[in-house]
C-alpha cells in the first residue's frame, strides 16, 4: 500500500476518534449530573438531619417536641405495608406474567389484556389512591389500614412485576424450552423446572426495584386516608396464647416514612425540618439497601444460569 | 434383509404419478418404525413440506440431506410435534408410527405422548443450566420417577451409552454448561437416551462441533442403532454416507429421492440428487 494512502487512513482514523472522545466527555458529564445529585442529596440530608440520627430516633414515637420525636411507628408501618405489598404483588404478578407469556392463546383478547397491563404501569399513583379508597377502604371494608395500603401499592407495582416476569421468561432461549418439551415435559413442568428457576434472578430484581419505588409513595396512601400522626404500634403478629399467630395488625391504622416526613416538613419549627431530613436519610438508606439486594441477587443468579 | 423394502419404496417414489398409498404387502410393516404419508406442512400460508413420503426402517439410521432451507428441520420437528409449540402452523397428511400404527399428527394423539416416545437431539447443544446428573435425569423425573437409586442407575447407563461416562463420572454435580461443546452434545444425547425412546431424531447434531467431537458422535450413532431407530438430518454428505443405512434427499420441501445410502450416493436416479451430490448446488 502506498505510504500516502496509509497517511490518509491515519488521518481518517484520527478524525473519527475525535468523536469518540467528544462522546466520552458528554457521557461522563451526563453521568456526573446523576451521581452528583444523589451525592448532594445524601450529603445535604446528612448535614441537616445527621444530628438527629440516634438509637432513640428509631425507637421513639412522633411527638409534639421535635427533639423527642422519632420514626418508630413510621418505619414499622413502612415495613409492614411493604410486606403486604410483596405478599400480594409477587404471586399475582408472577402468575399473570407466566400466564400471558406461556399459556395465553395468541388472539385479540390477549392483545387487549397486554395493552391493559402496559397502561396499568402508566396510571398516576394518586389514581390508585382513589381506587383504594373506594374499593379497599369502603367497598371491602378493610378500613384505612395496613392491608388497604399494602394492596394499593401492590396494585401499583403489579404491572411492573408482570412486565419483568414476562421479559425474564422471554429471555430464556427457545432451545432450553424446546429441550424440555422434547423430553415429554408438560407446560407446567417446563414452567416450574426451567422457566421460573432460570428467570428468578431477573424477576426478583424487577420486583425489588418496583418495591423500592413503592416505598417512597405518599400520594396514594394519603388519598386513601393514611394517618399522619401515629403514636402506637399495630398489634404484634405473634401471640403467647392459641393460635399464636394474629393478623389483627393487618387492620391497624398506620403511618409510613414518607408521610411522617411530609408531616414534619409541614411544621413551622426548624427542629422538625431536621427530623424530616433525618427520616429522609433513613428512607433513602432503605431504598439503596433494596437496590443493593437486587444487585446481589442478580449477581448470585447470574453465576448459576448463563447461556 | 431390507432389499424388498428398498426396491418397493424406491419404485413408489420414482413413480410419483401413482396416487394410492403403497399396498400393505408393498413393504414389511414389522420393519418400519415410522412412515410419513403425503405429509405437507405450512408455516402460515407458506408450504415448507410438500406431500412428503418417507419410510423410517426400524433399527436403522435414516439420513435426511438437502440444501439449506429445503425443509429437513421442518420434517424432523413434525415427527415429534415440535411445531405444536408455535401458533399458526398446519399439517396435512400423516406420519404413521409402528408397531401400534397410530398417526403421530392425529388431533387425538397427545403431543406429549409423542415426545415421550420420540427423543430429539438439537443442532446446538442445549443442556439445561443444571447439574450433569439433573440434565440426564430430567426426562425420567418428568415421568414421575422419584426413586433415587433407580435414577442413579439409569443416568449412569445413559451416560455410558452416550460415551460420556468416563469423562463426567466424577463431576455429576457440576454445571452442565461447564462441559465442552462436544461433551454437552453427548450429554444431550444421554438425556434423550435415558428415557429409552423408540425413535431418536437428530437435527444436525455435529454442525457446531470440531472433527474429533464429530467423529465420536458418529461412532455413537452407529452403536445406538441396535437399540433405537434413528432419523438424522445432516448438511454433511460424507456424514450421511458414513452413518446412515438409508438416505433421503429433499429439495424445496419435496422429497426427491429415497434409497439405501449406497445406492443414492453411487447411483442417484434423479438429476437433482445428482447435481446436489456433485456439488452443483446447495
Ligand atoms: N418458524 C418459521 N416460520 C416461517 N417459515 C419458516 C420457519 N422455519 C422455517 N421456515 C421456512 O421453511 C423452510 C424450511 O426450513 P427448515 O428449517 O426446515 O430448513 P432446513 O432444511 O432445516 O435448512 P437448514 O439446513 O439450513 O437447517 C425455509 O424456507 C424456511 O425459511
Ligand atoms: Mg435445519
Amino acid at each position: 500500500m502506498p505510504a500516502q494512502d496509509v497517511q490518509e487512513i491515519r488521518q481518517l482514523v484520527a478524525r473519527r476518534k475525535r468523536w469518540d472522545k467528544v462522546f466520552a466527555i458528554l457521557g461522563l458529564l451526563s453521568m456526573m449530573v446523576g451521581v452528583m445529585t444523589l451525592l448532594a442529596l445524601i450529603i445535604d440530608m446528612g448535614i441537616d438531619g445527621g444530628g438527629r440520627l440516634s438509637w432513640d430516633f428509631f425507637t421513639s414515637y412522633p411527638s409534639r417536641h421535635a427533639e423527642r420525636a422519632g420514626i418508630l411507628s413510621a418505619w414499622v408501618g413502612t415495613a409492614l405495608v411493604m410486606l403486604v405489598t410483596a405478599a400480594a404483588a409477587i404471586p399475582l404478578g408472577v402468575m399473570a406474567g407466566i400466564y400471558l407469556e406461556e399459556y395465553a392463546p395468541r388472539n385479540w383478547l390477549t392483545n387487549l389484556m397486554e395493552i391493559n397491563v402496559t397502561n396499568l404501569a402508566a396510571v398516576p399513583s394518586i389514581v390508585y389512591g382513589l381506587l383504594a379508597l373506594g374499593l379497599f377502604v369502603y367497598q371491602l371494608d378493610f378500613g384505612q389500614s395496613i392491608l388497604s395500603a399494602g394492596l394499593t401499592l401492590a396494585l401499583m407495582i403489579l404491572a411492573v412485576v408482570i412486565v419483568v416476569t414476562r421479559e425474564a421468561i422471554r429471555g430464556i432461549p427457545a432451545a432450553i424450552r424446546e429441550g424440555s418439551y422434547a423430553l415429554g415435559a408438560t407446560k407446567w413442568q417446563t414452567v416450574k423446572d426451567h422457566l421460573l428457576p432460570y428467570s428468578m434472578g431477573r424477576i426478583l430484581t424487577g420486583i425489588i426495584i418496583g418495591m423500592a419505588s413503592a416505598i417512597g409513595e405518599t400520594a396514594p396512601l394519603i388519598t386513601m386516608g393514611a394517618l399522619t400522626f401515629i403514636a402506637f404500634l399495630p398489634p404484634a403478629p405473634v401471640e403467647s396464647g392459641f393460635p399464636y399467630l394474629s393478623f389483627d395488625w393487618l387492620f391497624a391504622p398506620f403511618t409510613v416514612m414518607p408521610i411522617q416526613m411530609f408531616n414534619w416538613v409541614s411544621r413551622p419549627q426548624a427542629a422538625f425540618l431536621e427530623n424530616a431530613a433525618a427520616a429522609g436519610f433513613v428512607l433513602l438508606g432503605m431504598t439503596l439497601a433494596m437496590n443493593a439486594l437486587a444487585i446481589w441477587l442478580r449477581f448470585r443468579f447470574r453465576k448459576r444460569g448463563n447461556w | 434383509m431390507d432389499e424388498t423394502l428398498n426396491k418397493l419404496y424406491f419404485r413408489s417414489l420414482v413413480d410419483s404419478e401413482r396416487e394410492e398409498a403403497p399396498t400393505p404387502e408393498a413393504h414389511d410393516l414389522r420393519k418400519l418404525k415410522a412412515e410419513a404419508k403425503g405429509l405437507s406442512f405450512y408455516y402460515g400460508e407458506v408450504a415448507a413440506l410438500k406431500a412428503v413420503n418417507l419410510p423410517v426402517a426400524e433399527h436403522q439410521v435414516t439420513a435426511l440431506i438437502g440444501p439449506s432451507g429445503c425443509g429437513k428441520s421442518t420434517f424432523l420437528r413434525a415427527v415429534n410435534r415440535m411445531h405444536d409449540l408455535y401458533p399458526g402452523s398446519r399439517y396435512e397428511g400423516g406420519i404413521r408410527f409402528y408397531p401400534d400404527d397410530i398417526d403421530l399428527l392425529d388431533k387425538d394423539v397427545d403431543p406429549i405422548e409423542v415426545r415421550m416416545r420420540i427423543g430429539m437431539v438439537f443442532q446446538k447443544p442445549n443442556p439445561f443450566p443444571k447439574s450433569v446428573f439433573d440434565n440426564v435425569a430430567y426426562g425420567l423425573r418428568v415421568r414421575g420417577e422419584r426413586n433415587r437409586r433407580l435414577l442413579v442407575e439409569k443416568v449412569e447407563q445413559a451416560l455410558r451409552d452416550a460415551a460420556l461416562w468416563a469423562e463426567v463420572k466424577d463431576r455429576l454435580d457440576d454445571m452442565a454448561l461447564n462441559l465442552s461443546g462436544g461433551q454437552q452434545q453427548r450429554l444431550c444425547i444421554a438425556r434423550a437416551l435415558a428415557t429409552e425412546p423408540e425413535l431418536l431424531l437428530f437435527d444436525e447434531p455435529t454442525s457446531a462441533l470440531d472433527p474429533i467431537a464429530t467423529a465420536s458422535i458418529e461412532d455413537l450413532i452407529q452403536g445406538l442403532k441396535a437399540r433405537v431407530t434413528i432419523l438424522i438430518v445432516t448438511h454433511n454428505m460424507q456424514q450421511a454416507a458414513r452413518v446412515s443405512d438409508y438416505t433421503a434427499f429433499m429439495y424445496l420441501g419435496e422429497l426427491v429421492e429415497f434409497a439405501p445410502t449406497k445406492t443414492l450416493f453411487t447411483n442417484p436416479s434423479d438429476r437433482r440428487t445428482e447435481n446436489y451430490l456433485t456439488g452443483r448446488f446447495g
